[in-house]
């Protein structure tokens, strides 16, 4: 059997259509569940224990459990609480609520790594609770979890590939099929890991050049 | 001190029978204090002795377990209902401590804002002034503070000394009508006391009501109108500082007076150098 990359450029319409809807999903997915992230965890930290709880149910469901039955779970169990979603949508939805959980981690320990007398300090001069997340706690945690937030960003790229099972047309499970009708599965499997990788190395980069933007003021040296 | 009735001169704090407990040990036990407009009152007494959990508390940075503490008259983070006090909501307490400044033993400052923008974002944020405006009050304080010349310096760039400055500047940006001191210059490089002292004694001759924890007994002795020293957890003794310093014969504090003089005697001279 010989090596043919022709085997991709001849099917490059299904495997382009198949690549953006891969990073729909992962776009969609990653800035939904960002926002997700964020809400829980000044959510957490910031309102009573009887809010908190449920959060943190969420949060060990989703850690604690596969992605592949979470979204098992949204697509073919949702329609029994009357959410009947689309694979597509039922797809995002499961990356979002996914990739929340781990995010709100990754907020949470940000918050409690600017120190409490900046807070105390803020309250003193009457600045409100979320304006001190906005202007106090925001800016300087950002540089510290900027490299966690892009590691899990990396991660849910990889994750969009489970949404085959759930039929959704996305890269993997496009050129999966390529690879069992022409038997290529060395060119298709190499290809894949090939725009993987290359999504890795997109968000690492971005990452950096966002780090040292956020991260100015500490660069600076005492004069 | 003595408990006048309220003759037009009512005090800026007023502190009544205030205890605070943390679990099973108690800080402060049974702390009256009254601080009249204008007046320095300087808080001096051993480590752990509770005179930063009571400037703590008068800014309700700490809650307090049991008493009182009215400012301009409004009760502190509590409501009275029959007898029974409530916590009010944090909206609440802000707008009770409003005209309360606070300077902070460890100056924080936000790292991530020059010296102009720590003092100019809570104008913004807190009271509403147009940035203009804010940027230019901003600038104001801080050259009143010495610090002019450094408004776009990080604080990571600013000596201690200036940071806390430029504490002292954001706070008075709030036009208080009271300004709380927390051993300001304890986190402070000896050579860099004196710039901080020099600030806060200009603000005292200016006529701001002051309230200052502190271990500078020299400025204590020079500034303040009224010294008190607590020992665990209660006024052991207070008045002038002629009288503190000199006249009151309460044992742990003339030990504690002792052991800060030793401390800070240098050179064996004559006259005893170092006591005052």
């Amino acid at each position: 059997m010989s090596f043919n990359p022709a085997i991709l450029t001849d099917n490059w319409r299904e495997i382009l259509d198949g690549m953006a809807l891969t990073i729909l999903i992962w776009v969609a997915g990653t800035a939904i569940g960002l926002v997700i992230g964020l809400a829980v965890a000044v959510l957490q930290l910031f309102t009573n224990r009887w809010l908190a709880a449920p959060l943190t149910l969420y949060v060990a469901v989703m850690r604690g459990t596969p992605f592949l039955i979470q979204l098992f779970v949204i697509y073919y169990g949702g329609p029994f609480f009357g959410l009947d979603l689309t694979p597509l949508t039922a797809g995002i939805a499961g990356l979002a609520l996914y990739g929340g959980a781990y995010f709100s981690e990754i907020f949470r320990a940000g918050f409690l790594s600017v120190p409490p007398g900046q807070i105390e300090a803020a309250r003193m001069m009457g600045i409100g609770r979320l304006d001190i997340v906005r202007h106090v706690q925001l800016p300087q945690m950002l540089v510290i979890i900027l490299p966690a937030l892009a590691n899990m960003t990396v991660l849910l790229s990889k994750e969009t590939a489970v949404l085959s099972v759930i039929t959704v047309n996305e890269l993997t499970s496009v050129v999966q099929s390529i690879g069992s009708t022409t038997f290529a599965f060395a060119e298709t499997l190499l290809f894949l890991a090939l725009v993987y990788w290359a999504f890795l190395e997109i968000v690492t980069a971005a990452a950096r050049r966002l780090e040292k933007r956020v991260g100015r003021f500490m660069l600076r040296t005492p004069s | 001190m003595t408990a006048t009735p309220d003759t037009g001169s009512r005090p800026i704090i007023d502190v009544r029978g205030v205890w605070k407990r943390f679990g099973t040990a108690e800080v402060l036990k049974g702390i009256d204090l009254a601080i009249r407009k204008s007046e320095v009152t300087c808080i001096i007494g051993p480590s752990g002795s509770g005179k930063s959990t009571l400037l703590r508390c008068i800014a309700f940075l700490e809650e307090y377990s049991e008493g009182e503490i009215y400012i301009e008259g409004e009760l502190l983070g509590f409501s009275l209902e029959n007898g029974k006090r409530r916590r009010v909501s944090d909206a609440e307490v802000a707008r009770v401590r409003r005209n309360v400044g606070f300077v902070f033993q460890q100056f924080n400052l936000w790292p991530h804002m020059t010296a102009l923008e720590n003092v100019a974002m809570p104008l913004k944020l807190a009271r509403g002034i147009a940035r203009e405006d804010a940027a230019k009050r901003a600038r104001r304080m801080l050259e009143k503070v010495g610090l002019g010349h450094r408004a776009e310096a990080y604080p990571s760039q600013l000596s201690g000394g200036q940071q806390q400055r430029v504490g002292i500047a954001r706070a008075l940006a709030m036009e208080p009508h009271i300004m709380l001191f927390d051993e300001p210059t304890s986190a402070l490089d000896p050579e860099l006391v004196g710039e901080v002292l020099q600030v806060m004694r200009d603000l005292a001759a200016e006529g701001m009501t002051m309230a200052v924890v502190t271990h500078e007994m020299g400025f204590a002795a020079q500034v303040a109108d009224t010294v008190v020293f607590i020992d665990h957890g209660v006024i052991a003794a207070s008045g002038s500082p002629q009288q503190v310093f000199r006249k009151d014969e309460n044992p742990r504090l003339r030990q504690f007076l002792q052991n800060y003089f030793e401390r800070n005697v240098f050179w064996q001279g004559a006259e005893g150098a170092g006591a005052p």
